[in-house]
C-alpha cells in the first residue's frame, strides 16, 4: 500500500475513533478539504502519523479541541457577497415585514460575522424588535468569539466595502468602535442575536423559522450529508420561509428541491413553497 | 520520455496568475473538442470577479469552457476554471468541490490546493502544467505531482509574461518539459494520446 493509500486509511479509522469517543461525526465530510486540514493540523503536532497522534486524540479531550479547531474552517466576513444580502434587503425583507415577528437561523455561523450583518440590515429596514436571530456552529470556540463581536481593524475596509456595495442605508462606521487594532462591534447588535453551539449532522431542528441561512458549510458535506441537513433545515422552516445557501451552492439534485422555488436566479434564495 | 505512459494519463491541471487570459486563450484555443481529458484551471483572480473568464475562454476554444460548479463530475473535452473567492479541488470520486478555506500562498483559489488534492486523486495518471505568474503558487503542488509520479510542465521562463511562477517551480523541481506557451497544446495533445 502507498503513502497515499495509507494517510486514507488512518483518516477513516480516526474518524471513526473521533465519532465513537467524542460524538461528532465527520465521516461523511469531503475529502479533500478534510484531509488537507488534517495533515496539516498533523505537521503543526508532535506526531508523525495520525495513527500514532490517534492513540492519544482519542484519550485527551483538549488535544482533540486542536484538532476540531484545525478541522472546521471558519473563515467568514461581514456582508460576504454584497449582492446576496442586496437580495436579501430587496426580497426577502419585504415578506419579512409582514409578519409580527420573525426568526432567523444562521447555522455554521462561525465567527458571527454574517448574523451581525443581518442585524444591521434588518434594523436600517425598521425591524427594530420585530426579529430575533438564532446563531449556532459546531464548533464552541467560535461561538465565544462570535458573542464578543471583536473584529482585527484590518478586515474592516472589507466589511465597509461589502456593506456599502450590500445597499446599506447609513455609515458603517456607526457600528463599530476602533480600539487599538480591533474593532468592537456594537453592543446593541448583538441584543437580537442569541448564539449557541448546535451540530447540524447530530442535533435536532430548531422550530418555526422565517429565514435560515446556511452558506458555505454544505460544502464541506458529500451528498448524502447534504440531503439530511436539507431535511433538518425544511422541518425547522415555515410555510413560505426562505433557504439560503452559498454562491457557489444551490438545491438542484438535491431531495427537497420540489419543495421548494428560487427566489431569485443565481441569488440562491429559495422559498418554501405553501403545502 | 514520451514512452511508456502516453496513454494513460487521465487529467490536466493548469495553474496560472499575471498574464493568465492570454495565456489560457493560448492553450486552450489550441486544443481540439476531441481532447480526451478534463482539464482544471486555478487563475489567480479577484475575489469579486464573474464567470466573465469562463465565457471569454469558452468563445476561444473548441473545449466547453466553464466554472467549476461544486460536486460537479469530471468530463473529457472539458475545461473547469475555479471560482472566484474559493479553492477549487478534487475528490476520490473524481467530482470537483469547492471551500472557502484560508487563502494559501496568499491566494484563493491557490495553484498548490488543486495541484496537491489532484495528486492525491490521480497519482501518476495527472499532468501539472504551472504558466506565468507573480509569486511562487503552484511549486510545491508541482513537486507533490511529481513526487506522485505525475508528469510535469513548466512554461519556458524567457517566454512568459511574468517569470517568477515558472522560475520558482523550476527551482524545487526539475521538470519533464520546460516549453513556450505555442508548444504547450501540441504536447498535451501527444501526451493525451
Ligand atoms: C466557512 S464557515 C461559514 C461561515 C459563514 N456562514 C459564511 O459563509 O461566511 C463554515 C462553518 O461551518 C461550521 N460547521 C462545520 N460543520 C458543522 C456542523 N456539523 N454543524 C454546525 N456547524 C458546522 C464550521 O465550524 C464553520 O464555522
Amino acid at each position: 500500500m502507498n503513502n497515499s493509500a495509507l494517510i486514507d486509511l488512518e483518516i477513516k479509522f480516526l474518524l471513526e475513533g473521533v465519532y465513537q469517543v467524542y460524538g461528532y461525526d465527520f465521516k461523511n465530510y469531503s475529502e479533500a478539504s478534510l484531509r488537507r486540514r488534517l495533515l496539516h493540523w498533523l505537521s503543526s503536532s508532535d506526531f508523525d502519523t495520525l495513527s500514532q497522534a490517534q492513540s492519544q486524540l482519542l484519550r485527551d479531550r483538549d488535544l482533540f479541541e486542536t484538532l476540531l479547531q484545525g478541522i472546521t474552517v471558519t473563515v467568514s466576513e461581514m456582508f460576504r457577497d454584497a449582492s446576496f444580502f442586496k437580495a436579501i434587503r430587496e426580497q426577502v425583507v419585504p415578506y419579512l415585514k409582514t409578519y409580527p415577528f420573525v426568526k432567523i437561523w444562521h447555522a455554521g455561523c462561525a465567527t458571527g460575522e454574517e448574523a451581525y450583518s443581518m442585524a444591521i440590515l434588518l434594523l436600517e429596514e425598521g425591524m427594530q424588535g420585530r426579529f430575533r436571530i438564532y446563531a449556532t456552529d459546531i464548533n464552541e470556540a467560535v461561538i465565544r468569539s462570535a458573542q464578543e463581536g471583536i473584529y482585527p481593524l484590518k478586515d474592516l475596509q472589507n466589511f465597509t466595502r461589502n456593506y456599502q456595495r450590500s445597499g446599506g442605508s447609513g455609515s458603517f462606521s456607526d457600528y463599530y468602535t476602533a480600539r487599538y487594532d480591533y474593532a468592537i462591534l456594537s453592543p446593541s447588535l448583538r441584543e437580537n442575536i442569541v448564539f449557541a453551539a448546535h451540530n447540524l449532522t447530530a442535533d435536532a431542528a430548531f422550530g418555526e423559522m422565517n429565514l435560515i441561512l446556511c452558506r458555505n458549510v454544505m460544502i464541506y458535506f458529500k451528498t448524502a450529508l447534504k440531503d439530511q441537513v436539507l431535511e433538518l433545515f425544511d422541518s425547522s422552516l415555515v410555510a413560505g420561509g426562505f433557504l439560503c445557501v452559498g454562491t457557489k451552492e444551490s438545491l438542484d439534485n438535491r431531495k427537497i428541491s420540489g419543495r421548494y422555488e428560487e427566489l431569485t436566479p443565481r441569488a440562491q434564495i429559495y422559498r418554501k413553497r405553501y403545502a | 520520455m514520451l514512452s511508456n505512459n502516453t496513454h494513460t494519463f487521465e487529467a490536466v491541471v493548469i495553474g496560472v496568475s499575471t498574464g493568465g487570459v492570454s495565456a489560457l486563450k493560448i492553450i486552450l484555443g489550441e486544443l481540439s473538442a476531441e481532447f480526451p481529458l478534463p482539464v482544471m484551471i486555478v487563475s489567480h483572480i479577484s475575489p469579486d470577479s464573474d464567470d466573465g473568464l469562463a465565457l471569454l475562454l469558452n468563445n476561444h476554444s473548441a473545449l466547453r469552457v466553464k466554472e467549476a460548479d461544486e460536486q460537479e463530475e469530471l468530463a473529457a473535452g472539458t475545461a473547469y476554471l475555479s471560482p472566484a473567492n474559493y479553492h477549487l479541488m478534487i475528490e476520490q470520486n473524481r467530482t470537483l468541490s469547492l471551500s472557502v478555506d484560508p487563502p494559501v500562498n496568499y491566494a484563493r483559489p491557490s495553484v498548490d490546493v488543486l495541484f496537491e488534492t489532484a495528486a492525491d486523486v490521480f497519482g501518476p495518471t495527472l499532468i501539472g502544467i504551472v504558466l506565468t505568474g507573480a509569486g511562487s503558487d503552484g511549486s510545491q503542488g508541482l513537486l507533490k505531482i511529481k513526487n506522485c509520479g505525475g508528469l510535469t510542465i513548466v512554461q519556458d521562463p524567457a517566454d512568459a509574461e511574468m517569470d517568477s511562477m515558472p522560475l520558482s517551480a523550476l527551482q524545487l523541481l526539475k521538470a519533464d518539459y520546460v516549453e513556450p506557451l505555442n508548444k504547450i497544446a501540441s504536447l498535451l495533445t501527444i501526451l493525451a494520446g
